[in-house]
């Protein structure tokens, strides 16, 4: 091997790593350019997205579960982390992991007796579970607040330093998003995750080639909603006040619909998801009128024409144009 | 007290039969395209606010427009099989659901777009006295929805077994593979069970409006207790649908009364919960 097949051999083998050392740097540099704090609490609110995405998207697509209702553990989180923070006066970062912890114990509860249903079955159950969980929001106003919400919620610090602008949340929401990033990277190559993607492929071959399919499901469903229990104390200390309305079983969709667009079983896609959902409503003033409309317009296309999500769609489609061509020029 | 109990249930049925008529429309979907069809909720919602448009817009007398409004769902279900899932092709189980999720969202769309964000009121099929029965009154809108409720039941009856089309819907619910053997025309029995799930989904958001309100998103949380019932009765099974339809409104009724009722909305998801961990084929359904 010469130099340059080197260099080529090195960034081939550590393409995925270099590719997260380059968001990175993109990332960090990011609040030097762009200053304006509304763009800045958007893209907080596409990191905050991405890793509820992340998670679901092990769950769809390396498992090929179904849940219409991560929008609970969301919630749960950030419902969690404000009564933790604001009646029983328990510092955020603490409150954030034992509200995570608690989350992982429902998912636990919840996950053992729902996930033995499968197809259309999971996706009720899921959906009526979120239904529950919101309608006990709005009911339970002693300590939910009902209808009105939730506010005053106070902001993330260590020591005296407080993230309460977007700049520094920028800095803080980003971080915890790539560690999500890297560990769900790592986890898709590790044997797990190989034994995970069996079980989208096929539950039973997977069982027969030694996958424990209860149990990995199970393990997957707590996963998933831990990260979204960590997204959801990050959005309540990020906007300090919380409505049952972000909760919703619509919500729970539209995490659907992010990870189905990003492509289902695409970590990668699961950022992209994120952003090109949160981000429609900023590039079409007319939205509000046709939000529902655009949002369903676009499941329904990518699902019917680029099943595996846009982006690894595209570049499926092109790969396969490039092959095609290449045998007809050598045919030729 | 026995007063009380007759009140809630008669509210129970009436709550019920509708429930019962949703659920009927899941089955038909899902016993010949093995599909569960979130777009059901939205063809309530649709149903009332057709019927809406055919009174105050076209002017028509009630039974003209119950019968257009009910006709209208099922010629939009038509379309939505037609261009909205047939050209997908897919036997992905992931896939079919959550395209069945967007074409909701997008009917949902199209209905906040053409009738507006805002609650409307539909009057009652007749003016609204109630009736003394057994010491309890009742609204006569609940007579029209038990009526209506049975003659739908007795048309889809005669239709599944005294016609060819219905028995080849059986026989594609029975056996997909042997039905397309003997040459059954797959394309007509899927876009029949369309337009029958839209008919009943439309007659069931006809008959429930004017007793609820009518706004575009009133069939979601109708068509999620109606799915609930479908399984409770045991999914895909008729009788099953309407067992589990009366016996979810009865359950909610009893527990609205005598428990809580700001909770009344979950004893449903509860019921489908709990069925789905204790006996996932539910009250009549096969092993």
């Amino acid at each position: 091997m010469n130099n340059k097949e080197r260099i080529i051999y090195f960034i081939s083998l550590h393409r995925t790593g270099l590719w997260v050392i380059v968001l990175s740097l993109i990332l960090l540099l990011y609040p030097l350019f762009e200053q304006n704090p509304y763009t800045l609490g958007l893209t907080n609110l596409i990191a905050i997205n991405a890793i509820v995405v992340l998670g679901l998207n092990l769950f769809i697509g390396y498992s090929g579960q179904i849940s219409l209702g991560h929008a609970a553990f969301f919630g749960l989180g950030a419902y969690g982390s404000a009564v933790a923070t604001v009646y029983f006066s328990v510092p955020a970062w603490p409150a954030l992991i034992l509200v995570a912890a608690l989350v992982s114990l429902v998912a636990l509860v919840i996950g053992i007796p729902i996930l033995r249903l499968s197809g259309h079955y999971l996706a009720m159950a899921t959906l009526g579970m979120n239904f529950v969980f919101h309608t006990i929001l709005l009911q339970w106003d002693e300590v939910t607040g009902g209808p009105s919400g939730f506010a005053g919620i106070p902001s993330l610090t260590i020591g005296s330093f407080a993230f309460d602008n977007e700049v520094r949340l920028h800095y803080l929401i980003w971080s915890v998003t790539l560690l999500c990033l890297l560990l769900c990277l790592n986890l898709v190559r590790s044997g797990v995750g190989r034994g995970m993607a069996a079980l989208a492929g096929d539950e039973v071959a997977a069982a027969a080639l030694g996958v424990n399919t209860r149990q990995t499901k199970v393990k997957v469903f707590v996963l998933s909603a831990v990260l979204a229990s960590v997204a959801g104390s990050l959005f309540a200390h990020t906007y300090t006040f919380i409505s049952p309305d972000s909760f919703d079983i619509f919500v729970a969709t539209d995490f659907v619909i992010m990870v189905v667009v990003g492509g289902m079983g695409s970590i990668w896609g699961s950022l992209f998801g994120a952003g090109l959902i949160s981000m429609l409503p900023e590039w079409m003033d007319l939205f509000q009128t046709y939000k529902d409309f655009v949002h369903g317009a676009i499941l329904v296309l990518v699902l019917m024409f680029l099943p595996q999500g846009l982006v690894t769609g595209l570049i499926d489609n092109a790969r396969i144009r490039l092959a095609l061509r290449k045998r007809h020029h050598a045919e030729h | 007290m026995l007063q009380d109990f007759i009140q809630y249930l008669f509210a129970g049925l009436t709550n019920g039969a509708i429930y019962a008529l949703i659920a009927l429309g899941f089955c038909v979907v899902n016993n010949t395209m093995g599909i569960v069809n979130f777009v059901q909720v939205d063809f309530v919602s649709l149903g009332g606010m057709l019927m809406f448009s055919a009174l105050f817009a076209l002017g028509l007398p009630m039974i003209p427009g119950l019968l257009l409004a009910i006709a209208g769902v099922a010629l939009v279900a038509m379309v939505i099989e037609r261009f909205g899932l047939r050209p997908a092709r897919s036997d992905n189980h992931l896939v079919l659901i959550f395209l069945t999720v967007g074409l909701s969202i997008i009917l949902r769309g199209v209905i906040k777009l053409v009738w507006g964000k805002n609650r409307m009121a539909l009057p009652p099929l007749t003016p609204d006295k109630p009736v003394e029965i057994l010491g309890a009154s009742v609204l006569p809108q609940a007579l029209w929805i038990f009526l209506l409720t049975l003659i739908a039941i007795a048309l889809l009856t005669w239709f599944f077994y005294r016609t060819s089309l219905g028995l080849s819907m059986r026989a594609v619910a029975s056996n997909p593979t042997a039905a397309a053997v003997v040459g059954i025309p797959a394309g007509r029995v899927r876009l029949t069970s369309y337009a029958i799930a839209g008919a009943l989904g439309g007659l069931a958001g006809v008959l429930v409006t004017p007793i609820t309100t009518l706004s575009y998103d009133v069939g979601v949380l109708l068509g999620l207790k109606g799915f609930a019932a479908a399984i409770f009765g045991g999914f895909g099974s008729f009788p099953g649908a309407i067992l589990g339809g009366l016996g979810l409104g009865l359950l909610e009724s009893l527990s609205a009364g005598y428990i809580s009722s700001a909770y009344k909305d979950v004893v449903a998801f509860l019921v489908l919960l709990l069925v789905l961990f204790v006996r996932p084929t539910g009250l009549m359904g096969k092993e």
